[in-house]
């Protein structure tokens, strides 16, 4: 029990500070808990929500994607454009926009997996240079009038209350659960974000792992710009800009170390819902959307930097107490040898 | 990768034998000028009237401030850190300096650097103390940071702007102070600051204890623990300058625009990375110069204000073509780097024992 307890440290209490979230927020307002403001709370930030989860999986990699934004903002824009040009059925301009997304994420891959380089500067390059695609395509202009059965796909709800973006997030979260839990590609993706060199001479192979997964990244990222577009009805050149760091702060905010090799969906899917429950009461207290976008930084530091004082603390109390003291049997206390993730000096060699 | 030649530690090791003349920073400088100079050329082939002082002035007071940003950041990531919070940082000081100022019209201008300074060097020791005794992640901290400091400033600010008619005379005109000319070329007082400043803090990383202490900390974090080098320090240390410098450009950026609004800076993290990656400094720490970062600034900014006057090219195309050129400079990195390491790892021949280990196995 007390192993398990250890195993899920920081998803309860991640558990425990959503908890104490929703709790205040229902003491601001009482209508609080209803379903529709709930579904409206995720409705702002869904498409976000959809690349967080395979940013899970290329950070857990030893890995990081920090072009998503860009590539949402390129494969709008792709769609966009093809519409504008009016040559092509509208749906095939998707289906194009989807691929563009994917072709990104391989190029990406492809630099990264066969040539070695630090995905940091490929995503970087990217971040720089598929924004600038995005804006040659629609220029300073904003495309819209897209046929309305797509609108009505990215404002409606499609299942009960529930929109097209919300069951994909859904859908999406638990079949990368599933894969990364309980097949042999997810436990490759622990490895390899564990210790790249043990994974490759243990017959894993490490480069496809990383291209299949950057690609994925791509595509999903494309497929969260396409809904992001229908959401909005219109296309700019800075759809989505910027987003990156909340989809990376939703990433780490959930535990999942930068350094890759641990980290868990679960975790990711309780900060997401932290963010948004924490966004939407500090809007209840009247807290602009700027300041909210500080305190969640604020939070992102603290929930690495408080489990390190803890064990810190813990280390410190051990050496100095008394030789003869039993070993302390508080979790707080023997995490020190639990989670040495952050603290491991080996694995900053990884840096994202 | 990381252990790269870069080397000073390694040299270090070794002793003073002579070494080949050329070392692979130096390659990648020259490299870096030759295509500079080839862009120059092309550019002045495509616009009509491209080579005028005018030009050259506003290329190099624009480079002035990306170059002391990349000099920081290059900083930061040879101890194999990165700071993100460096646009926010140029935007705190370079507002609440033009506050300062707008209130004290009379305060001297060594003040008023010194105190763009202080200020950035305060919020750079905060990122240092969270990455170097939290033992957080830099870029945790920075992604954090980032935030929180450009929520101040927009707390701060409510939504006021530093106009430049609030600002003394002398900070208007600074961006246009020449110290000397030939012809229509100015050279400006910034650049000199720019150039000097990132001259010496090159010869104090290749010179002083300390300069080699951030080569060491970057190659191998381990080994320099083991060594017993007071890496905490080394990094806080780091962050400390990065700051500093930061706010250094922050006073430059006051200068330059006269108008601050509260997104001032935002976005220039990401330039400074790129100027500091395109320089050769590499994202995994201990292997880089701040000349190398100095000319990737002044590429990157040569670029973008080239290829706006480009009548063929609309202004749209600056971004992806910068991203291209990024992902270009790693990649040819990648492919002549990787042999001329090995070739200038090779055992030495008049060494009696073999360097410890091959720096690129796993590149």
């Amino acid at each position: 029990m007390r192993d398990r307890v250890l195993r899920w440290r920081t998803e309860l209490l991640l558990a425990a500070i959503l908890l104490g979230v929703v709790a205040v927020n229902v003491s601001l307002s009482p209508f609080y808990l209803r379903t529709g403001n709930f579904v409206n709370m995720f409705q702002l930030s869904i498409e976000k929500a959809i690349v967080a989860v395979i940013m899970t999986l290329v950070i857990i990699n030893g890995e990081i994607d920090l072009s998503v934004a860009s590539v949402m903002g390129f494969s709008a824009a792709v769609m966009a454009a093809l519409h504008e040009g009016g040559s092509v059925p509208f749906a095939v301009a998707v289906l194009v926009a989807l691929l563009a997304g994917a072709g990104a994420g391989l190029l990406h891959g492809l630099f990264v997996a066969r040539m070695g380089l630090p995905s940091l500067v490929v995503t970087i390059a990217g971040l720089i240079g598929f924004r600038g695609a995005a804006r040659i395509l629609v220029g300073d202009r904003s495309i819209g009038d897209f046929p309305e059965w797509f609108d009505r796909l990215g404002q409606d709800p499609l299942v009960g209350r529930f929109s097209l973006a919300f069951i994909i997030f859904v859908v999406g979260i638990v079949a990368a659960g599933v894969v990364l839990q309980r097949t042999a590609f997810g436990r490759a993706v622990y490895v390899i974000g564990n210790n790249a060199k043990v994974a490759r001479y243990s017959g894993i192979s490490v480069d496809r792992v990383k291209l299949v997964l950057l690609t994925t990244s791509g595509f999903v990222a494309g497929l969260a710009g396409v809904l992001f577009a229908a959401r909005l009805g219109s296309v700019r050149g800075n759809l989505a800009e910027g987003f990156e760091l909340d989809i990376i702060t939703m990433v780490l905010l959930g535990g999942v170390s930068i350094f890759g090799g641990s980290g868990t969906l679960v975790g990711v899917a309780l900060s997401i819902l932290i963010i948004l429950n924490l966004r939407s009461g500090l809007g209840l207290a009247n807290i602009q959307a700027t300041t909210q976008t500080g305190i969640i930084g604020a939070l992102l530091i603290a929930s690495v930097l408080v489990p390190n004082l803890v064990d810190r603390f813990g280390r410190w109390r051990r050496r100095s107490g008394p030789a003869a003291m039993p070993p302390p049997a508080s979790s707080d206390t023997a995490a020190g040898e639990v989670r040495p993730v952050v603290t491991d000096p080996n694995r900053t060699a990884h840096r994202g | 990768m990381s252990g790269t030649a870069a080397g000073p530690a390694e040299r270090a090791a070794v002793g003073r034998r002579p070494r080949p003349k050329l070392r692979p920073e130096r390659l990648r400088e020259l490299s870096l000028l030759a295509v500079i100079g080839v862009s120059v050329l092309v550019f002045s082939q495509l616009v009509d009237n491209y080579l005028s002082g005018s030009f050259f002035n506003r290329v190099t007071t624009s480079m002035a401030i990306t170059a002391v940003l990349a000099a920081a950041q290059t900083i930061v990531i040879l101890t194999r850190n990165i700071d993100l919070s460096v646009g926010s940082i140029v935007g705190v000081t370079a507002y609440v300096t033009g506050e300062y100022l707008a209130a004290h019209q009379t305060t001297a201008p060594v003040l008023a650097v010194g105190l763009a300074m202080l200020m950035g060097c305060v919020l750079g020791l905060l990122n240092g103390t969270l990455v170097a005794y939290g033992r957080v992640p830099s870029i945790i901290v920075t992604l954090g940071t980032l935030a929180i400091y450009r929520t101040w400033l927009i707390d701060h600010a409510r939504s006021r702007t530093i106009t430049a008619d609030s600002l003394p005379q002398w900070l208007v005109e600074f961006p246009q102070r020449t110290v000397v000319s030939f012809g229509g070329l100015d050279i400006r007082l910034v650049l000199t600051v720019a150039v000097v400043v990132i001259l010496v803090l090159q010869l104090a990383l290749g010179r002083l204890r300390w300069g080699r202490w951030v080569y060491a900390v970057g190659s191998n974090p381990d080994a320099a623990r083991q060594e017993g080098l007071p890496t905490e320090r080394i990094t806080l240390g780091a962050f400390a300058m990065c700051g500093a410098l930061s706010g250094l450009a922050g006073f430059m950026f006051l200068s330059r625009f006269g108008t601050i609004t509260v997104a001032a800076g935002q976005g220039l993290e990401l330039a400074s990375v790129a100027a500091a990656v395109v320089g050769g400094v590499s994202i995994l720490g201990g292997s880089g110069t701040l000349v190398g970062a100095l000319l990737g600034a002044l590429l990157i900014d040569l670029l973008e204000l080239s290829l706006v006057r480009v009548p063929e090219i609309s202004v749209f195309w600056r971004d992806a073509v910068l991203g291209a050129l990024i992902l270009l400079a790693i990649a040819g990195d990648f492919a002549i780097g990787k042999r001329l390491r090995r070739f200038w790892t090779s055992p030495p021949r008049h060494s009696s024992k073999p360097p410890e280990r091959e720096a690129t196995t796993d590149a």
